[in-house]
């Protein structure tokens, strides 16, 4: 297994080499620039020195293949740059954003679980009934919201109407302020494990080694227990892994929404800005963190599942 | 009945003391303001900013030479007593206050200011354009010079500056990228000091979470004594409309920006539209011609699409009354507006009368580039296409985005483009219309190339004339030459708007951007959730 864990490793390097290079170009031939950005050069009069000056500070006056090679000779050394606008080490302006959004995504991934996984085994077990009739329609409605629109809903019941939590904002961290982020982006995941939880405990319901274990005697907690559960697991695994590494990329509108000073906020505020380091740490990390999700949910189905082995 | 005048004059003094005493300012508490411009702060070094966030913030942490006299419309002496002007024009005076000390309790000398404009030049810093105007700034930008020589430190406390041209510094050196920052505070923590700033201003910085708020609490060694009122000041990071409105209402917030989506409801709220600020700040919002396009190369026909629009009916029906209409280029707020300019008439007839006389009866097609800005972008140029197709004039808008418009602007590449202009150049008319001046090209802000020696010629004038009066009334001349050119179809002069809770006394409608509040003399009585939070 670890020598799989290597091999799966050091795939990453030409995965991230190709993606960074798609990436550093489809920035860069973006029109408009970061130099022009700093400089207010809209609404103002523009400070054409100014504006000549950082140019030349940022490397911009420089072909395109110049900057890439910095940028990657860079990269090797592990160093991400420079932020333009923020003078700041790239790394670490990502880094003090990287825990918000770990922690929003964590909390979001808690509640789908937490409320998706055994709403959807028990609608499969009373498969037919008004509770599955129920869950299920609001299964469609949670992958349908749009949400923005469910965030700011919730906003205005729970926050304005209510009082109960804060509208928006990290404060000092608390659970208050992560409650109404954390369940606008966990919904709509919520909804999809317990659709995808349904279908799988439903497909082993029927399976030949769960009419064995019936035609046993064994009690119908041990059978839903020990056989059902363990085995729909997988599956539910599955998609919540994958779901996880997706759900870093998709806290851009809810971190907006929130004013949430995570790494989805940041991204779109950079390229607004064209502080183009930022945004190719940014998707780095998104990518980065969608590939180690992906190994640790490969090397998790060894654990559950005797049955595969990684050589 | 003399018993009767004597209580009703007592119970008279007695409800006028009592009024006196609620309208009185109050110590304390916290406010809960807000960011709402693109997002995260970048720095809280004044001199590394140009972003309009970031200044909301550092305005209120420092202080320069000259600050922003909101009442006046124009700037005042902040850090000095006293300013004498040589005949010339040429050389300031200014005796500084001895009672400014820094946060770290130094006292503030003539060396900071001299510092604080040298490091302006040094790290190539965005307002440098403001501190060029003084004699030798140039050089000492270029590497020619060691020091500024327009700078001279007479005493600790008298500085003089000598300028390049006769203007006055106030309207340069009032920017809040001009701060006066101590030295040693800036040297000692390097890039650091972006994100743990030291200024002299009224509040001094606590914290920054990033991405989510900023907080400064009060400086009790501030030079003027009794102010601050406010304990604490904490500026949430909101840059979405409807989370502000739902903070706002939720009581979150103590005063909020005003969007045009919000604006209508705000406006029939009982309750909310008593307590809202609004203002033509200092922009001008407008559809400028590309002079090398064949068509625009007519007056007429510029003249003819101005007249052609029925601009009060759109921003009535489209900005929902967020704005005001536009008479010329320099808006209301400023110094050398004319009260008695009128506007392009709506007058269909009389457009295509002007068509006719350019030889273009039967139209032409032009494309106009502009954001989605509801209030100056695309949706803008949608409601005029009806009424430019009656007079035969059909427009093709293209959406780009705010980064890539302006390369395109720069190179003259679009037939026309819609945007707001910065008009009033911190509020000196002379500078906004230099705009337009036909030695500026394109890339430094002449987007449409204006080249009228006339105006230009006026613009001279002003600038020699000492008389304020008198310098404001060719500026007039300047800018009705100007309207009359039609280089631009003139919109509209924005409509700034602050909704405030009923507890919030002293939002000012500050007309260079209203979200720059001073807020040194605000206060929050009694009824604010807030009133005692430290």
């Amino acid at each position: 297994m670890l020598a799989y864990a290597i091999r799966r490793l050091l795939q990453f390097i030409p995965t991230i080499l190709a993606i960074s290079l798609i990436m550093f170009f489809l920035l860069n031939v973006l029109p408009g620039n970061a130099a022009l950005m700093a400089a207010g050069a809209q609404d103002r009069g523009m400070d054409a020195k100014y504006v000549e000056e950082m140019l030349k500070r940022w490397d911009l006056d420089k072909p395109l293949h110049v900057r890439y090679w910095i940028y990657v000779r860079n990269l090797a050394q592990g160093h991400l740059g420079l932020s333009f606008l923020r003078g700041e080490d790239v790394r670490e302006v990502i880094l003090a954003r990287f825990w918000p959004t770990l922690k929003l995504a964590m909390a979001a991934m808690l509640i789908a679980i937490a409320v998706g996984v055994p709403l959807g085994f028990i609608s499969a077990l009373r498969h037919g009934s008004w509770l599955d009739a129920c869950s299920m329609i609001g299964a469609v409605s949670g992958v349908s919201l749009p949400q923005f629109w469910l965030g700011l809903l919730l906003m205005f019941l729970v926050s304005v109407k209510l009082q109960l939590l804060p509208t928006s904002g990290y404060g000092d961290g608390s659970l208050t302020h992560l409650i109404l982020p954390a369940l606008t982006l966990g919904v709509g995941y919520m909804a999809l494990l317990a659709r995808t939880t349904r279908a799988a405990v439903m497909e082993i319901l029927s399976a030949d080694y769960v009419r064995t274990a019936a035609a046993k005697g064994l009690s119908r907690f041990a059978i839903n227990g020990k056989h059902v559960f363990r085995n729909a697991l997988i599956l539910v695994l599955t998609t919540a892994g994958l779901q996880f590494g997706s759900l870093i990329g998709q806290t851009v509108i809810v971190e907006k929404l929130f004013s949430w000073p995570g790494v989805g906020s940041l991204l779109v505020d950079t390229i607004f800005q064209r502080d183009i380091p930022v945004v190719q740490g940014c998707i780095l990390l998104i990518i980065l963190v969608f590939l180690c999700v992906n190994l640790a949910v490969d090397l998790l189905y060894a654990a559950i599942d005797p049955r595969i082995e990684y050589r | 009945m003399k018993r009767f005048c004597v209580a009703s004059a007592l119970a008279l003094l007695l409800f006028g003391t009592l009024a006196g005493v609620g309208d009185a300012a109050r110590s304390g508490g916290t406010f809960n303001f807000v960011l709402p411009y693109g997002g995260d702060v970048l720095t809280l070094d004044a001199h590394k900013t140009p972003n309009t966030n970031d200044q909301i913030v550092t305005i209120n942490i420092n202080r320069s030479l000259y600050s922003w006299d909101e009442s006046a419309n124009r700037p005042k002496l902040e850090l000095g007593e006293k300013v004498d002007v040589s005949a010339d024009g040429l050389t300031y005076k200014i005796a500084l206050r001895k009672n400014v000390k820094f946060h770290n309790g130094r006292q503030m000398t003539a060396d900071d200011i001299i510092w604080s404009y040298e490091r302006v030049m040094k790290i190539k810093s965005p307002a440098a354009r403001y501190v060029r105007i003084i004699k030798g700034a140039k050089d000492f930008e270029e590497d020619k010079a060691a020091r500024i020589a327009g700078l001279r430190k007479i005493d600790n406390f008298t500085l003089e500056i000598g300028m390049e041209q006769p203007v006055d510094p106030a309207y340069s050196l009032y920017e809040g990228g001009t701060a006066i920052l101590p030295k040693e505070e800036v040297e000692k923590k390097g890039d650091a000091f972006g994100a743990d700033p030291v200024g002299l201003g009224p509040f001094k910085f606590q914290k920054w979470v990033k991405g989510s708020e900023v907080v400064v609490v009060k400086n009790a060694d501030y030079f003027e004594k009794g102010k601050p009122y406010l304990d604490k000041v904490v500026y949430k990071i909101m840059p979405e409309g409807a989370a502000r409105d739902a903070a706002f209402r939720a009581k979150e917030l103590d005063a909020t920006v005003v969007g045009s989506a919000q604006y209508p409801v705000y406006k029939a709220d009982p309750q909310i539209s008593k307590n809202m600020v609004e203002v033509a700040e200092l922009f001008t919002r407008m559809i400028g011609f590309n002079p090398n396009y064949e068509p625009f190369k007519k007056k007429e026909v510029r003249q003819a699409i101005n007249h052609a629009i029925d601009t009060k009916l759109i921003i009535e029906r489209l900005l929902k009354g967020k704005a005001f209409q536009a008479v010329s280029y320099l808006p209301s707020t400023s110094p050398a507006f004319d009260p008695n300019a009128k506007g392009y008439e709506y007058n269909v007839e009389k457009a295509k009368a002007l068509m006719k006389q350019a030889g273009y009866e039967q139209g032409f097609t032009f494309e106009c580039i502009g954001t989605s800005n509801e209030s100056w972008g695309i949706p803008v140029v949608e409601a005029i296409m009806p009424f430019l197709r009656a007079i035969n004039v059909t427009v093709k808008p293209q959406q780009v985005e705010g980064a890539a418009l302006a390369p395109r602007l720069q190179k003259l590449d679009y037939q026309a483009y819609i945007w707001s202009l910065s008009s009033g150049a911190g509020g000196d008319s002379l500078q906004a219309l230099a705009r337009w001046e036909s030695k500026n090209p394109a890339s430094a802000g002449n987007f449409v190339t204006y080249n009228n020696p006339e105006f230009d010629k006026l613009l001279e004038a002003a600038r020699k004339e000492r008389d304020i009066a008198k310098r404001n009334e060719i500026l007039r001349k300047a800018d009705a030459v100007f309207k009359d050119d039609a280089p631009i179809w003139f919109f509209n002069y924005n409509k700034a708007v602050i909704a405030h809770q009923p507890w919030v006394k002293g939002i000012k409608p500050v007309a260079i951007e209203l979200m720059y509040q001073d807020l040194t003399d605000l206060w929050i009585d009694e009824s604010s959730p807030r009133a005692k939070e430290k």
